[in-house]
C-alpha cells in the first residue's frame, strides 16, 4: 500500500506547510508560534462547506481561460486570426487536462523524497508516484476538501498558464507548434515552478520564505517571462509596426476582461483552500487592488493621451488582477489599493512606452501586463504583508522580506526565460514555429484550421 | 440579342423622355431621412452600397495600447437614384436637406445623364421603369 502511505503524509506535510507557505510564515518550522486560527488548519476531515468553495472556485477559474482570456485576447487579434486565438486557449485547456492526469499533478504535488530544509532533486520537481493520479480515492485528502477537488483546482492554474503566453506570439504561431510548445512548456517550465513554491516543506522556493498566495510567481512571471521570449524568438507579425493591426473587436475584450475579473475571485479566494476569512479578505484585496488598477491606468492614459480608453481601462484592470495575485491572502485592503494603483501605472508604461521604445512585437502585451504587474506584485507582497502596512501575514522585516521576494522573482525569470528559449529554439529546429508568408498573410484561421470566424453576408 | 430589340422599342415608342442618376455619398446615419425624404418627392426605388471613402474629411486616429493608427477611409453610404428629368431637382433637394448636418463630412450629390432603363421583369423600358 505505498500510495496510501503517500496520501497520508500528503495529509500531514504539505497541507499544513502550503497553507503556513501562503499565509505569510517565514520558513516552516514555526508549528510552536502559530496562531490558534493557523492550528485550526491541522485538519482531520473533510469539510463539506470548504468543498463547496472549491468546487464553486475551481469552476471560476476554468472559466478564466476559456471563454475569459479566449475573449480577452481574441477581441484584440484582427478578424482573419480570432479563432485561432480561441482555439489555441481551447486546445491547451484539454491537452493540459490530460497532461496533468497522466503525470503533471504528480510532478508539482508529489512530497516524495522531500524534507524540510534539505535541498535536494525534489526541492525542484516531484517524483512520479502520483503518475495517472495513482491512489486518489473519494477519501483521499488535501487539507478539508477532497483531494480530487484539489486536483481540479490546481489544473486549472496549469491550464491558464500557458495559455496566457499565447498573447506574445499570436497571430504568427503554427497550430503543430503551439501543441509541442505547451506541453513542454508545461512540464519543464511550469510543473517545476509550482512545486518549488507550493509543495510545502522542502520546496526551493517555499523553504526559502518566497510568499506567493495565488500565483504570482508561478503563473503569471512565469508566463509573463515566457512571453516575451517567445516574441523574441518566433519574430515580428509581417508589416509590424508599419501595418495597422487595431483590434478588431473590442466588445469581446471588455467581455473576456470582466470574466477574467469574475473567474480571478475563484482564483485568489479558492487560493485560500477553505472558505473561510482568509479567502474573504483576498476576495476584498482582489476587488480593491483591480479597481484601483483600471482607474491607475485609465486617469494615466486620459492625461497621456487626451483620451480615457476601453482598451485601457480593462487592460489596467487585468493589471491589478495580475499584481494582487500573491499578494491577496496577506494584503490588507489598503494595501490592495495602493498595490493596483502602482500597477496600473507602471503597466500602463510598459505596455504602451516599453514596448514600443525596444520594438519587440509581444502582440498583447503578455510582457508588458503579466510579468511587469507580476514583479511589481511579488515585490511588494514581501513589504505589504506586514501588520505594520495593514497586512496579515508575519514577516520579520519589510526589507528582509523583500529580498526574499525579489530571490524568488530572480530565480522564476532566470528558470522561464532560459527554459523557454531552449523549448522554442527546439521546435524552431525541428517542426518550425513559425507559418509562412503566405499563410499568416491570410491569416492563421483559413490557412490553419479552413474556417471564418465571420461569415458575413 | 434582347439588348438590341428593346433599343428599338426605345427610339421608336418613347422618343425624348429624359432620365438622370443621382449617385449621392452620405453619413451613414442620414440614410433612414434622405430614403423619407426622397420616397415623400415620389422617388419609388434606391440603392444603398456601405463605402469607404475621404474627401475634406479626412480620416481620424485611433490608440490601442499607445499604438497610434491613421485612419484614412471613413465609413460612409453610396446611394443611387434613377429619376425623370422632372424628379430631379425636388430629388436633389430632399437628399441635401436630409443628409446635411452643416459639419465638414456631409458628403457629395452626383448628377448624370441616364441612357436607359428596363424593367427585367415587364420588360418596361425607361421612365416606366423606375
Amino acid at each position: 500500500m505505498p500510495c496510501k502511505q503517500g496520501i497520508g503524509n500528503r495529509e500531514s506535510g504539505i497541507g499544513m506547510a502550503r497553507t503556513l507557505a501562503r499565509l505569510g510564515f517565514v520558513g516552516a518550522g514555526v508549528l510552536a508560534s502559530m496562531p490558534a486560527w493557523a492550528q485550526a488548519a491541522a485538519p482531520t476531515h473533510i469539510d463539506s462547506g470548504d468543498t463547496a468553495w472549491m468546487l464553486t472556485a475551481t469552476a471560476l477559474v476554468l472559466l478564466m481561460t476559456i471563454p475569459g482570456l479566449a475573449l480577452f485576447y481574441g477581441g484584440m487579434v484582427r478578424a482573419k486570426n480570432l479563432l485561432s486565438v480561441l482555439m489555441q486557449c481551447f486546445a491547451i485547456t484539454a491537452l493540459v487536462s490530460v497532461l496533468w492526469m497522466l503525470y503533471g499533478y504528480s510532478l508539482a504535488f508529489s512530497t516524495e523524497g522531500m524534507q524540510a530544509h534539505v535541498t535536494n532533486l525534489h526541492s525542484f520537481i516531484g517524483g512520479l508516484d502520483r503518475g495517472f493520479l495513482a491512489g486518489l480515492t473519494p477519501d483521499s485528502r488535501y487539507q478539508t476538501v477532497p483531494e480530487s477537488v484539489f486536483v481540479m483546482f490546481q489544473l486549472t492554474f496549469a491550464i491558464i498558464t500557458p495559455a496566457l503566453i499565447i498573447g506574445a506570439f499570436a497571430e504568427r504561431m503554427k497550430f503543430s507548434a503551439l501543441l509541442w510548445f505547451s506541453g513542454l512548456w508545461l512540464t519543464i517550465v511550469y510543473l517545476p515552478v509550482a512545486h518549488m513554491v507550493w509543495s510545502g516543506p522542502g520546496s526551493f522556493l517555499g523553504d526559502l520564505g518566497v510568499l506567493d498566495f495565488a500565483g504570482g510567481t508561478v503563473v503569471h512571471i512565469n508566463a509573463g517571462i515566457a512571453g516575451l521570449v517567445a516574441c523574441l524568438v518566433i519574430g515580428k507579425r509581417r508589416g509590424y509596426p508599419n501595418v495597422p493591426m487595431p483590434p478588431h473587436n473590442l466588445g469581446y475584450t471588455v467581455m473576456g476582461a470582466s470574466l477574467l475579473w469574475l473567474g480571478w475571485f475563484g482564483f485568489n479566494a479558492g487560493s485560500a483552500v477553505a472558505a473561510n476569512g482568509s479567502a474573504g479578505m483576498a476576495m476584498l484585496a482582489t476587488q480593491v487592488a483591480t479597481a484601483a488598477a483600471a482607474l491607475g491606468w485609465l486617469f494615466v492614459e486620459w492625461i497621456v493621451h487626451g483620451r480615457p480608453s476601453v482598451l485601457g481601462i480593462v487592460s489596467g484592470a487585468v493589471a491589478g488582477l495580475v499584481a494582487v495575485t500573491p499578494a491577496a491572502g496577506t494584503a490588507g485592503p489598503g494595501g490592495a489599493l495602493v498595490l493596483g494603483l502602482i500597477a496600473g501605472v507602471i503597466c500602463f508604461f510598459s505596455a504602451t512606452r516599453l514596448k514600443h521604445k525596444l520594438g519587440y512585437d509581444d502582440s498583447l502585451d503578455v510582457f508588458g501586463v503579466h510579468a511587469v504587474a507580476g514583479i511589481v506584485g511579488a515585490l511588494l507582497t514581501g513589504p505589504l504583508a506586514s501588520p505594520k502596512l495593514g497586512g496579515f501575514g508575519t514577516v520579520e522585516s519589510l526589507g528582509g522580506q523583500l529580498w526574499i521576494q525579489a530571490k524568488g522573482v530572480g530565480f522564476t525569470v532566470v528558470w522561464s526565460a532560459v527554459l523557454s528559449l531552449l523549448i522554442l529554439k527546439l521546435i524552431d529546429w525541428t517542426l518550425g514555429l513559425r507559418v509562412d508568408d503566405e499563410q499568416e498573410q491570410i491569416g492563421l484561421d483559413i490557412s490553419l484550421h479552413e474556417e471564418k470566424a465571420y461569415n458575413l453576408s | 440579342m434582347a439588348r438590341i430589340l428593346l433599343h428599338r422599342d426605345i427610339s421608336t415608342a418613347r422618343g425624348a423622355l429624359g432620365m438622370k442618376w443621382i449617385t449621392a455619398i452620405i453619413k451613414p446615419f442620414t440614410l433612414d431621412d434622405v430614403r423619407q425624404a426622397l420616397t415623400e418627392v415620389g422617388v419609388t426605388g434606391m440603392t444603398v452600397t456601405e463605402v469607404k471613402g475621404f474627401g475634406r474629411q479626412h480620416g481620424h486616429t485611433e490608440l490601442y495600447r499607445g499604438a497610434e493608427y491613421v485612419v484614412d477611409f471613413l465609413p460612409k453610404l453610396k446611394l443611387e437614384v434613377a429619376v425623370a428629368d422632372e424628379q430631379l431637382d425636388r430629388a436633389v433637394e430632399a437628399i441635401i436637406g436630409a443628409a446635411r448636418t452643416g459639419k465638414i463630412g456631409d458628403g457629395k450629390v452626383f448628377v448624370s445623364e441616364l441612357e436607359q432603363a428596363i424593367r427585367i421583369r415587364t420588360q418596361e423600358v425607361d421612365v416606366d421603369a423606375l
